[in-house]
């Protein structure tokens, strides 16, 4: 195995190795950095991961496919509710059901909330890396009132876990479209206030413009999606390109950039959660009642009321507890646009109540993968704002 | 469509093929997964979206190696598998496609197949030190006793550093 550290020769003369990470502010959990620098100057970049590995596809293979959905909050904790999406999602691919309507607009929904929350914290955690410290503080207001609405429709405001093969956990509560309703009124005007901090402000411009850029033929070559690909002027979002959970009907535009700096991700991230603003106002004008859950007795479990008081309901709920659902044997790759990028599911299955291999392919990994090109030959104050606009998260990156 | 391609152009390369639930699947033989490549590149399919891998220990070719590819004009997905023997290495993607570098590091770490041309084939995940390959269908779950194996060079061996 190569070193990273260097012998006492080679640390003669102007070179200095600094480490960033595992623990450091900057870092967005823990991941470490070892920069090598000539005076301000980043003459190389090592990145080590690793240090959030739980063996989540290892795990998977000893899980049910309903177990394995709280695992999924633990990918991108800034976004859970949409990991819990992809994977539903991917598992009903497999057994190739359609969910109800209300289910579906109810997927849109969190969906895109939680693309509003994780863009908000990318945002927000990037102008403070760099030394802009108010917007954060607008920002983290809004991020707020879109956890109390997790909180009101899954009981948690972090690990959601609020989908479930064939549906949802529960339908949305009674109040939560009036606070939905609210919050889209009071996050326009939080965005205006962010954008009026930072979209004009010099400073902002001397620290991000320029920096980090990508060519869209690189972001390709180096594997991005995103927000960090669309603002290297790649119009692919899988939400227009390979609609799921009905987004073809919904009115929305994709925002790209031009250069894929920090800027222009800058720029794309907050004109997204625009778009995310108005596709959750179409999802509150549509939201018409409905069963939330499919009808089918081999997937869905019976109600509570029904399993303590009627002898069929105890049954069926004991045999899709103890022997899964019936899965058919094959091999199916989901994918859907969460906050950072592509979130692909790759599930092999066997036919048994376990996945026989579960795949989770993480939007952050390639993006991350290509941090040396980008950093390097750049100060190392580039490096902390390359890192943020990158929106590395680390349960989602080591898994 | 691009599996016509394929068997037009490279015949006797695809060993099988299936459709399940919408997504192509091809099987092609070790040999010839560079002139597969080269082909789907020619043929628009140049985003790499993923590589992973499967392990099926009773099989003699014990692991399939994964590879996603994404046609960005098209939005067309192909899945191409390689069954590799343990022991057995691959051609690396990494010169071709950049992201083929951390997902190929991953493999080899996760199931200890080797890639052939990889400028810098180390772990990705787990420590330099660790011993086995974490998905291999033979890892315990519980790890196993990483620490204090025999032999082990792990960091905390016996409270000294090797």
């Amino acid at each position: 195995m190569e070193s990273i550290a260097m012998t006492r020769q080679q640390l003669d003369g102007d070179k200095m190795i600094v480490n960033m990470g595992p623990s450091h502010p900057t870092t967005h959990g823990t991941l470490r950095i070892v920069l090598e620098l000539e005076g301000e100057t980043i003459t190389k970049a090592t990145p080590e991961m690793g240090y959030l590995h739980r063996g989540v596809e290892k795990l998977g293979e000893s899980l049910s496919y309903q177990q394995f959905i709280p695992l999924t909050d633990r990918l991108n904790y800034c976004s859970s509710i949409m990991n819990n999406v992809g994977y539903t999602t991917a598992v009903e691919k497999l057994l190739d059901i359609q969910i109800p309507k209300r289910a579906q607009q109810i997927r849109v929904l969190v969906s895109e909330l939680a693309r509003i929350a994780d863009h908000l914290v990318c945002v927000g955690v990037n102008a403070v890396d760099i030394g802009a410290f108010t917007a954060f503080l607008y920002l983290f207001r809004q991020r707020e009132t879109i956890y109390d609405l997790f909180e009101m429709a899954a009981g948690q405001r972090l690990h959601t876990s609020f989908t479930r093969i064939g549906g949802l956990f529960r339908d949305i509560p009674e109040g939560f479209v009036p606070l939905t309703e609210r919050f889209l009124v009071e996050c326009e005007a939080s965005l205006d206030e962010m954008e009026n901090l930072l979209t004009h402000n010099p400073i902002w411009h001397d620290r991000t413009k320029g920096i980090g850029a990508i060519s869209p033929e690189d972001a390709v070559n180096w594997g991005y999606t995103g927000p960090c690909l669309r603002a290297a002027g790649v119009p692919q979002d899988l939400r227009k390109a390979q609609p799921y959970l009905g987004y073809e009907t919904y009115d929305f535009d994709i925002p790209i950039g031009t250069t894929g700096d920090v800027f222009d991700r800058y720029l794309v991230r907050t004109e997204e959660m625009r778009q995310s603003l108005r596709i959750i106002r179409q999802v509150l004008d549509r939201l018409e009642p409905g069963p939330v859950m499919v009808d089918d007795p081999k997937i869905a479990l019976p109600s509570k009321e029904k399993v303590y008081t009627r002898m069929e309901s105890l049954i069926h709920h004991f045999k899709l507890i103890m022997h899964g659902m019936e899965m058919p044997v094959g091999e199916v790759y989901s994918a859907t646009e969460a906050a950072n990028g592509e979130l692909g599911f790759y599930i092999v299955s066997d036919g048994g109540k376990n996945p026989y291999r579960i795949r989770v392919r993480p939007p952050c990994l390639p993006i991350f993968s290509s941090f040396e090109d980008q950093v390097k030959g750049g100060l190392i104050a580039d490096a902390v704002a390359v890192l943020g606009a990158m929106n590395v998260i680390a349960g989602e990156l080591d898994r | 469509m691009i599996i016509e391609h394929i068997d037009a152009q490279l015949p006797g390369t695809i060993t099988d093929r299936h459709d399940f639930r919408g997504d192509q699947t091809v099987v092609i033989t070790r040999e010839n997964l560079l002139a597969v490549v080269d082909l789907l590149h020619r043929e628009g399919f140049q985003f790499l979206v993923d590589i992973t891998a499967v392990d099926w220990p009773e099989r003699e070719q014990r692991f399939d190696v994964v590879y996603h590819w994404l046609n960005l004009a098209s939005q067309e997905r192909l899945r191409v598998k390689v069954p590799v023997a343990d022991g057995e290495s691959v051609a690396s993607l990494a010169g071709l496609f950049k992201t083929a570098n951390w997902f190929e590091r991953e493999v080899f770490d996760l199931f200890g197949i080797r890639f052939e041309g990889h400028p810098d084939l180390r772990r990705l995940l787990t420590w330099g030190d660790f011993q086995g390959h974490a998905l291999r269908k033979d890892f315990p779950l519980d790890g196993g006793d990483v620490f204090c194996m025999e032999g082990c060079t792990a960091p905390y061996n016996n409270g000294e550093r090797s």
